[in-house]
């Protein structure tokens, strides 16, 4: 069953009525309402066309958290052979919020990671619903060094809310180990590639999207606090999300032309949860598009190249 | 040169400067509550003489607090983009920028500087929390990358003062950018060999805590200052539970192993120079010329 937004409702329904028209057309074929179901349908694409065309920011924020969409090991399932996760950050425990380890990627050996926000109470709760305390952290500094040694590209999929805020984490150091893992996104000497598969929630998004390219999705959106925690912030009352997601310019297209972003991803039409295996395939393209274009370069060049291009972020003019 | 705009020497400047404060205005303290003369309270650099809090310090006092006879060359820093979000929440971003300004007469909330501590070189960046909490921001992201290739070219110590809410909400994603970016400032500190000291005033958290105020050579807090990553509100409307006494601030930090050292105020500046000294291989300074009221007994430096 498909989960509906509160703005898709008059999709909801129409969909709903060629469901129906459908059933009735199967029982008695001879009814002759073929020709209104096909219209009735094409009206409904077009109308979703239409609606996903101009999605405002709340409405894509909605879609960057749909339950439906691709998480990472959804995208970890359709594109990498032999994914083998490791665990533990060798100094205090395992933290499920971010998944890696290695795998082949369109036949070669990569490390890759992502938050992974679960899809049922049970995943949910095991993921921390994709906020990762330090030992994320320190797990992804610990692959992303892997990777180093053994020169393979990273690829980091990023989809939470933020690091967790809790009272255990600040004492193992959250913020060190957050620091620490953008640190080593600067510091390793292989390609490395960040798509942004729903939200990019702040320093704990950060902490493993400091990349040679970074890549959002059309409907995501990558922001320096959530939409809530902005509007608690900032209007000091966090019904205002909404106006702050608008205000603080969250969208791909906004962080695009901010130049914070490489590129976008264009998702099917109605959001990435409507095809999904359409869209892994298409975010595996764009990912090796990227690699292939970052091969060329020697170690210390891809280090150099990161660090010029996070160096210029704020520097010169902006539209 | 053109980081150079000014000289400032202060003790010249204060003769023709008109004081804010009257000398013979009185202070609350705002941990003990006792009225403190405002003339002993900046003589002692902010310190509480009676109860040893250490309240916040302008970014000029400290950079006095620092400073060998208090003098410094400022680092002037390039103009970054103002306002790219067009971004207002109750109050238009520029209007709050030009309020900020005028309160503290700074561009934005860090101000570099060079001169000598102890007889050493060296570069101090210090984040003020009077402007618009310390916010990292691409203006103060460009002081700090400003400052640290200052640092770079005259091949000296870089010294962080950190203090900060966290990012510049109103540069939206730029500011969190800025986490990045001074990162890779950090990283050629790294890269030259130069010492990267950070010392973590009340209150540091955020974005800033979570990057380069975690990545120095050595972390120095001055006592109880808060430090975290989030702050102690939203974790106790996240877990539903109160927090232990001391939670976050600097004493419990280095508990928890994440600052090397918990020191008075008093004692920075001597703390400061002994470090650089030995970390740029620099023999013995010869004689400081610091010279403070006496420091109380309470809580002293931990290292």
């Amino acid at each position: 069953m498909h989960t509906y937004l509160e703005f898709e409702k008059p999709i909801a329904e129409l969909e709903g009525k060629v469901q129906e028209l459908k059933l009735l057309a199967q029982e008695d074929p001879t009814a002759g309402i073929s020709d209104d179901v096909a219209k009735l349908e094409a009206k409904a694409a077009q109308l979703l066309k239409d609606m996903y065309a101009n999605l405002d920011t709340w409405q894509k924020t909605q879609v960057a958290r749909h339950p439906n969409r691709p998480h990472f090991l959804d995208y970890a399932k359709a594109l990498i052979e032999d994914f083998t996760p490791l665990a533990g950050d060798r100094n205090f425990g395992e933290d499920e919020a971010i998944v890696g380890g290695l795998g082949r990627f369109r036949g070669r050996s990569v490390v890759i990671m992502g938050h992974e926000k679960g899809n049922d109470v049970e995943t949910r709760m095991k993921h921390n619903f994709g906020m990762a305390q330090p030992e994320g952290y320190r797990k992804a500094v610990r692959l992303m060094e892997m990777a180093d040694r053994f020169s393979m590209p990273v690829i980091t999929l990023i989809d939470t809310a933020g690091a967790f805020p809790g009272r255990e984490g600040e004492e193992r150091g959250q913020a060190e180990a957050i620091a620490r893992s953008i640190d080593t996104c600067l510091s390793v000497q292989v390609p490395f590639v960040s798509l942004v598969i729903g939200e990019g929630g702040s320093g704990g998004a950060l902490a493993i999207a400091t990349a040679s390219r970074v890549l959002m999705l059309e409907h995501s959106i990558y922001t320096v606090a959530s939409p809530e925690a902005s509007a608690s912030i900032l209007w000091r009352n966090s019904d205002k999300a909404k106006d702050a997601a608008a205000a603080m310019k969250v969208t791909a297209q906004s962080l695009l032309e901010l130049g914070v972003i490489d590129r976008i991803l264009p998702e099917p039409v109605g959001g990435a949860h409507r095809e999904r295996a359409q869209m892994m395939a298409d975010a595996g393209d764009a990912i090796e598009h990227e690699l292939r274009d970052l091969s060329g370069l020697d170690g210390a060049s891809l280090r150099r190249q990161r660090q010029e291009k996070f160096m210029a972020m704020g520097r010169g003019d902006l539209s | 040169m053109n980081w150079i705009n000014s000289v400032v020497r202060p003790k010249i400047q204060n003769v023709f400067k008109k004081r804010d404060t009257p000398d013979n205005l009185w202070r609350k303290c705002g941990s003990c509550g006792e009225m403190v003369f405002h003339r002993d309270l900046v003589a002692a650099f902010n310190v509480c003489p009676n109860c040893d809090h250490h309240i916040k310090l302008p970014s000029d006092e400290r950079l006095k607090l620092l400073f060998d006879r208090g003098e410094y060359e400022t680092i002037s820093v390039p103009s970054v983009p103002s306002d790219p979000l067009k971004f207002r929440d109750q109050k238009k971003y520029t209007d709050r920028l030009k309020d900020a300004r005028s309160k503290t007469g700074k561009e934005d909330a860090v101000t570099g500087a060079v001169g000598r501590l102890d007889g050493s070189e060296v570069v101090v960046a210090v984040q003020d929390f009077a402007f618009m909490g310390g916010s990292l921001g691409m203006g103060a992201g460009e002081a700090i990358v400003k400052s640290i290739e200052v640092a770079l070219d005259k091949k000296c110590a870089f010294i962080m003062v950190a203090a900060s809410g966290g990012a510049r909400m109103q540069e939206g994603i730029l500011s969190l950018m800025q986490m990045s970016r001074v990162t890779v400032g950090v990283q050629r500190l790294r890269d030259a060999g130069l010492p990267f000291l950070v010392v973590l005033t009340d209150p540091t958290t955020g974005g800033v805590m979570a990057s380069y105020a975690m990545l120095g050579d050595v972390h120095i807090a001055e006592p109880k200052a808060l430090l975290g990553f989030s702050g102690p509100r939203v974790i106790e409307q996240t877990i539903r539970e109160k927090l232990p006494e001391g939670f976050q601030r600097a004493e419990y930090l280095l508990e928890h192993g994440m600052v090397d050292m918990v020191v008075h105020r008093h004692k920075l500046k001597e703390t400061l120079g002994r470090l650089v000294r030995l970390m740029m291989h620099q023999p013995k300074a010869p004689q400081s010329d610091y010279q403070l009221p006496a420091a109380p007994t309470a809580p002293q430096a931990a290292g």
